[in-house]
């Protein structure tokens, strides 16, 4: 797009003050970023990671930047409590820590969790080389944005060779003010650490907003991560989060993924396996309907031998919404004796809805198996029929046979309450 | 007509409606009657004039020649999607069967035993026949059952039908062996309690011994109150379930019926020949 700043969404991030964080290296880093949105933009559909995904009507919206009520937001946080989870929980609100909706009193031996905010009053060099980072490509405007913008988020860290029990939960919620909020964040697992991570996005009202999360995940030698996320944002959201995963030598990751709301939604997740026999699973949902056009972009490079990633999405998408899917697995040179399956299977309940999905394999390496495959459809037309000729009603029939279809994903969520949970929440998302 | 008399006398100041009804309700009623019925799957004409009548307590075999019409025959009577009936009538109980909607049917009591059970990932046997009873419930305004009550009476029909519960645990029909589908579709049958029961080349498939509990699961069914429709390629289920009435189904219509010894005879000289002398004898 020519002009740039001539657009109204990016005038008005433009518009937005940087936040002066005193120290040299960050507000140098956020002024380049910031420099590098304005010159480039929004990535139009010619840019191929975009293709499917058209910022044309967001561009033409505009957004105030932080939050000055950020801290007296009223947010019920009854509502925010998730089964099966519990514990230690950070909450945020339009990109803004809130202490009195969080748990942080009685964190783990080996945790050490905090608000950006605050880590960065303290000693910041630990963080100084995830936030200096430079995003120069016109396809990574939006975390271009969050890299000038964002002055809060999370910053975790697990001792190496620590066991954290019980699921730490981070909570993101947009409430009322229709403005524009960026999160930042910082995690990072040490050597043979073990942790649950559910990532949880809620609103409160439902305002129109933009948000942009960038969180930077390193798993060291031995670590394992279980993430999890339920993204179930106001159905005014316009929300970008991406993220950046390394996993080191013999590192596991599982992610496992549910996207419910927002009216424009992108997930991008960058996975590098940097270290040999690193092992990354990926499971996800997405459940567009109404209007909502939901865009999950997974891009995972091998880079060392013996690497595996599984990666296993069910799309469905109902009325006139649009779901995207876009899975790059990339095995490095030298990344020999590598496995990458990936599948993206989806499901259109309506004529109108819409799924693109595109399945990417490149391979550079020996000795690597790798398989991938992608399919739209409708519901089996005899699976229905065979439903239905046991008495049960065609709409019921539908819902079950659609609920099964995503289930198929989540089962390997060992956290029972929470995976029963997440069932529940899609059962309701489908058509009554 | 002393049936008619006798009934009648309970209504002693009726009105003709009254009249007709008691009549109808104390005479044995045709539960099924298929009259004239020609029914096309895309586009082409299958069945071509078929007429049936089935009452309660009686076990009828259908039997022919692959093409004849068998499985069509089942498709439309539990109402599946792609079947176009052209002419002639089905009456269920007194009503139009075919306007009903598959689930409609099964709540009235039709139950087909599938030729191909569908395996369907995900979803768990046990809720499945629990959901498909409760929603017939439902419909005919009988309370629903939940879930302890449902288990007790799975529970006895797993015994009376052999069935190892091992079954419930699984997703429907999912890796199943053919004999284990066939055999869940018996159970099913023995849970839902239709009054209709169509079986679709159950027999089809089964080796000696798994035949042989399918049949003995039909057999356990079978009551005055319930009816059956064997469809049938071969005579040799009708060596275990013994049928009231055998009729012979030949390019969409019956040609030929009697009773299970016709069943021996097309055992003996092949369907050739069966309904030569009829004229709609043509043998496809």
């Amino acid at each position: 797009m020519n002009q740039p700043a001539s657009l109204p969404l990016v005038a008005s991030l433009l518009d937005a003050p940087l936040p002066a964080s005193g120290l040299g290296w960050l507000d140098a880093a956020r002024r380049e970023n910031r420099a590098a949105f304005a010159a480039g933009g929004l990535p139009d559909t010619r840019v191929e990671a975009w293709k499917y995904t058209a910022l044309r009507g967001l561009a033409q919206r505009s957004f105030g930047s932080g939050d000055a009520a950020a801290q007296t937001r009223a947010v019920d946080a009854s509502t925010l409590a998730l089964p099966g989870v519990a514990g230690v929980r950070l909450v945020f609100v339009n990109g803004a820590f809130r202490a009195d909706l969080s748990s942080l009193d009685e964190l783990p031996a080996g945790l050490s969790l905090q608000p950006l905010s605050q880590a960065l009053l303290g000693d910041a060099e630990p963080l100084r080389f995830a936030l200096s980072r430079h995003y120069r490509d016109v396809g990574d405007a939006f975390a271009q944005i969050n890299a000038a913008s964002a002055s809060d988020g999370v910053v975790l860290r697990v001792a190496a060779h620590t066991k954290i029990e019980l699921p730490v939960q981070l909570v993101f919620v947009g409430a009322e003010a229709e403005l524009a909020w960026h999160a930042r964040n910082v995690i990072e697992l040490g050597a043979g650490a073990e942790l649950c991570l559910v990532e949880q996005h809620a609103s409160s009202g439902q305002p129109t907003q933009l948000a942009t999360l960038v969180s930077d995940i390193d798993v060291r030698e031995g670590a394992q991560l279980h993430h999890v996320v339920l993204q179930d944002a106001g159905i005014g959201a316009n929300l970008f989060r991406r993220n950046s995963l390394r996993l080191h030598a013999r590192a596991q990751a599982t992610l496992h993924v549910l996207e419910l709301g927002g009216a424009l939604v992108r997930h991008d997740l960058r996975a590098e396996l940097i270290g040999d026999d690193a092992q990354l699973h990926t499971r996800g949902v997405f459940m567009p309907h109404g209007r909502q056009h939901i865009d999950t972009q997974l891009a995972i490079r091998h880079q060392a031998l013996n690497t595996t990633s599984t990666s296993h999405w069910r799309g469905v998408a109902n009325d006139r919404a649009r779901g995207v899917f876009r899975g790059a697995i990339v095995v490095a040179p030298g990344a020999d004796g590598s496995d990458a399956n990936l599948s993206n299977k989806n499901l259109l309940l309506s004529p109108s809805a819409e799924i693109d999905t595109k399945p990417e394999l490149e391979i550079y390496a020996d000795e690597v198996q790798a398989a991938h495959g992608a399919t739209v459809g409708q519901l089996d037309e005899r699976s229905l029929f065979y439903l239905r000729s046991r008495g049960i009603p065609l709409a019921e029939a539908r819902a079950l046979l659609t609920a099964a279809f995503c289930r198929a994903v989540l089962d390997d969520l060992p956290n029972k309450a929470l995976r029963e949970h997440l069932s529940g929440l899609l059962i309701a998302q489908l058509p009554a | 007509m002393q049936e008619r008399t006798l009934c009648a006398m309970h209504f002693p100041a009726n009105p003709i409606a009254h009249e007709v009804r008691s009549y109808r309700s104390c005479r044995v009623e045709t539960m099924l009657k298929i009259e004239n019925l020609h029914a096309r799957v895309e586009g082409k004409e299958i069945l071509k004039g078929l007429s049936l009548e089935v009452n309660a307590g009686e076990v009828h075999a259908i039997m022919g020649p692959n093409g004849a019409g068998k499985s069509t025959l089942g498709n439309v009577l539990s109402g599946r999607e792609g079947y176009e009936v052209t002419a002639g009538t089905v009456t269920y109980n007194g009503i139009d069967l075919l306007t009903l909607a598959p689930e409609a049917r099964a709540a009235a009591g039709v139950f087909l035993a599938f030729q191909y059970p569908v395996e369907i990932p995900g979803v768990n046997n046990t809720y499945f026949l629990r959901a498909a009873l409760n929603a017939q419930r439902k419909v005919r305004g009988e309370k629903e059952l939940d879930s302890m009550q449902f288990l007790k009476l799975v529970r006895e029909k797993l015994k009376v039908m052999q069935i190892s519960d091992e079954l419930l645990h699984r997703a429907v029909n999912e890796g199943f062996s053919g004999g284990e589908k066939k055999r869940n579709e018996i159970f099913q049958m023995a849970v839902l309690e239709p009054q209709l029961a169509i079986l679709d080349e159950t027999d089809s498939g089964l080796d000696i011994d798994a035949l042989k509990q399918v049949a003995q699961g039909v057999n356990t069914l079978r009551s005055p109150q319930r009816a059956f429709l064997m469809i049938t390629h071969y005579q040799r289920l009708l060596d275990y379930v013994v049928p009231d009435f055998v009729h012979v189904l030949a390019d969409g219509r019956i040609v030929e019926s009697g009773d299970k010894s016709l069943a021996l005879k097309l055992e003996e000289h092949g369907y050739a020949g069966i309904g030569a002398s009829h004229p709609a004898g043509a043998v496809a």
